[in-house]
């Protein structure tokens, strides 16, 4: 297996403040929000790498910096061999482009309500003048839907039903990257069922690989094969689904399992998580989980640690054995 | 037998719409308990919420009840006038929505809004109201709570907002408390905060609550019994352990194989063909019959109508020996 996309020192601040007129008037200092920092991970060729987290974590952030929806502040994507950020050659980048995809959560707000489906389908290879003739119908037959619902309006169908569009609009370009931003949040579970395992097909049969981006531990678990926690804006850490699950290292990751709702944990008590997420404009110094960790010591307040090996992963802990 | 605290007899609830009456909550039958959590759990549009408003008599016209009756504390309330029913709001019945942002006035602190609720349906004063105001965010884990209680919703984070909502409805110490998807909008953590303060308030005060979610593990971790709804209908009612580890009718059964949690291990989630059908579009008889793995002849043709001989509303439940 070789590694198709590698992620390095991956960092996004967004500046939120107010406009310069309010700045000056209120003696206000630029405020510079940190989305993502300093993230490094690896996805191999064909397999599903999961980022999960809580709102606010920076997981779409990186998905949107991955196909080039938000350029990095700083750090590298390399995508296929081509370093995206650093590459000056056009034609390169759009080779590399043209591989990614990109599903989105509402199914709703991602299909133009005034297209026919036909057209939303073979956009990605209509624009680039590719022969678009029976595309759509095939694909909508991959995606477990009748060709002939290609003349037909997106309001048309149901939410389940959008989401196989999207996937079949994704498939169009023969692309070798989809990053999934909560592919199915917004859908009942039977349907999510019916999802993730089109998803789970295709991918053995074109040879995709995924980014899948949840704060669902059920779902990431189920599909994953690397697993990447983040908090903050930070990887927290990063194991094969076994690993994390039956023997999560960090304090935040054994913190989020716990607090999960378990299908028979029937009348169980648990201690729920203290305090919340903090203030990502103001993040605390040294290990961005310290205010809220049980084993937090001296060291975790300075220092922030970097990601390290363990077992079968790599943490970002001071304290986890 | 005591009174329970909320009896749903038949409630029937029904749109007049250009292609024929749809009825979103059809004959639903259900007795809650003092001091249970009941749990609601169905897909979208298989009429959770909709009853929920039906009891507190909130639906948006033109959906109205059609039939049946609601009972709460041996008091019938669906045929009460609207000035009735609003006392009742609020005293009676609390109520937690899914989005605490736009369940909270956002002109209002939220000590005012404390202070409001418990004037209009206690016979306190205004300084006693303050002063149980201050409690009762103390009560559901708001950290300086003396300080807090002059801040605008927009002030408080999500988990936040929520318990503030939470400590609204519980205000005016009401018998029944309605919360529908009350964590849905909230992280994992956050999550887990807001249904251990729910379990906790309920234990200590004895109120009855009726938890309405799509979330199969939160129902697992705070309902002693679970409802589980299809297309407006009740397909099986009962403990929640009995119900989620050997589900009786094949909707439930199908549901609860379909979560990732179920499929450890296993490459493929189980699916259920189909989807649920459209309101105005209802099948014949059972109303999963298309969907069904086991459906015969009968169920194409006739509803069961009541829970009798189990707890499925299905005349071919699924066996102990299917399950295993």
């Amino acid at each position: 297996m070789s590694t198709y996309v590698t992620v390095k020192g991956l960092t996004r601040v967004f500046d939120v403040s107010k406009p310069w007129l309010n700045r000056v008037l209120e003696g206000r200092k630029k405020a510079l929000l940190t989305a993502v920092s300093k993230v490094d991970f690896q996805i191999e060729e064909q397999m599903t790498y999961a980022l999960v987290g809580e709102s606010g974590s920076g997981k779409s952030t990186i998905g949107r910096m991955l196909v080039g929806l938000l350029q990095p502040t700083e750090g590298d994507v390399e995508i296929g061999g081509v370093n995206l950020t650093r590459e000056t050659d056009p034609d390169r980048i759009a080779s590399v482009r043209s591989n990614i995809q990109m599903i989105f959560q509402d199914p709703y707000a991602s299909l133009n309500p005034r297209w026919r489906i036909r057209d939303i389908i073979a956009e990605p290879v209509a624009s680039k003048g590719g022969d678009t003739k029976g595309l759509a119908e095939r694909l909508l037959e991959q995606v477990g839907l009748h060709p002939s619902d290609a003349g037909k309006y997106p309001h048309e169908f149901s939410g389940g039903q959008r989401q196989r569009i999207c996937i079949a609009r994704a498939l169009a370009s023969e692309p070798r990257l989809i990053v999934c931003d909560e592919p199915t949040s917004a859908l009942d579970v039977s349907v999510q069922a019916q999802v993730l395992n089109l998803m789970s097909d295709l991918k053995d049969k074109f040879g995709l690989t995924y980014l899948l981006i949840t704060h669902d531990l059920t779902v990431v678990r189920h599909m994953a094969d690397r697993i990447g926690v983040l908090y903050l804006g930070r990887l927290m850490e990063e194991a094969d689904p076994k690993t994390l699950f039956e023997m999560p290292k960090h304090p935040y990751t054994q913190m989020l399992l716990d607090a999960a709702p378990h299908l028979d944990g029937f009348g169980r008590e648990v201690p729920p998580p203290q305090g919340e997420i903090p203030d990502p404009l103001n993040p605390p110094p040294g290990c961005a989980f310290h205010p809220r960790c049980p084993i937090a010591t001296d060291i975790c307040r300075q220092q922030r640690p970097e990601m390290r090996p363990l077992g079968n992963g790599l943490v970002a802990c001071h304290h986890a054995q | 037998m005591t009174v329970p605290v909320l009896s749903l007899r038949n409630l029937t609830v029904e749109i007049p719409s250009r292609h024929g009456v749809v009825r979103p909550v059809d004959s639903l039958s259900y007795d809650i308990g003092n001091g249970e959590i009941l749990g609601v759990v169905g897909e979208s549009g298989a009429g959770k919420s909709m009853a929920g408003s039906a009891i507190i008599g909130l639906l948006n016209p033109p959906a109205h009840i059609a039939g049946g009756e609601i009972w709460l504390n041996g008091t019938r309330i669906d045929t009460m006038g609207r000035e009735q029913m609003r006392r009742i709001r609020g005293k009676e019945i609390g109520m937690v929505f899914q989005d605490p942002l736009t369940s909270l006035n956002p002109l209002l602190t939220i000590g005012d809004q404390l202070v409001e609720t418990m004037l209009t349906h206690l016979p306190i004063s205004r300084s006693q109201a303050q002063h149980r105001a201050i409690d009762a965010l103390k009560e559901v884990g708001i950290p300086g709570a003396k300080e807090r209680i002059d801040s605008y919703p927009h002030e408080f984070s999500g988990g936040m907002r929520q318990r503030v909502v939470i400590a609204l409805a519980l205000c005016a110490e009401p018998s029944l408390v309605i919360a529908d998807e009350p964590t849905t909008a909230l992280d994992v953590s956050v999550q887990a905060q807001i249904i251990a303060l729910l379990k906790r308030l309920c234990r200590e005060r004895g109120t009855t609550i009726m938890l309405i979610t799509h979330d199969m593990g939160v129902i697992a971790e705070a309902a002693d019994r679970v409802a589980v709804m299809y297309a407006g209908r009740l397909a099986e009612l009962g403990p929640v352990r009995d119900v989620l580890t050997q589900p009786q009718h094949h909707y439930t059964h199908g549901l609860m194989a379909s979560t990732p949690l179920a499929a450890q291990g296993q490459k493929r989630l189980h699916q259920i063909p189909g989807s649920m059908p459209r309101l105005d579009r209802m099948p014949e008889g059972c109303a999963f019959h298309p969907r069904c793995p086991n459906a015969k002849e009968k169920c194409r043709h006739e509803t069961k109508p009541s829970m009798e001989g189990g707890r499925a509303a299905c005349w071919y439940p699924v066996s102990a020996e299917a399950v295993a």
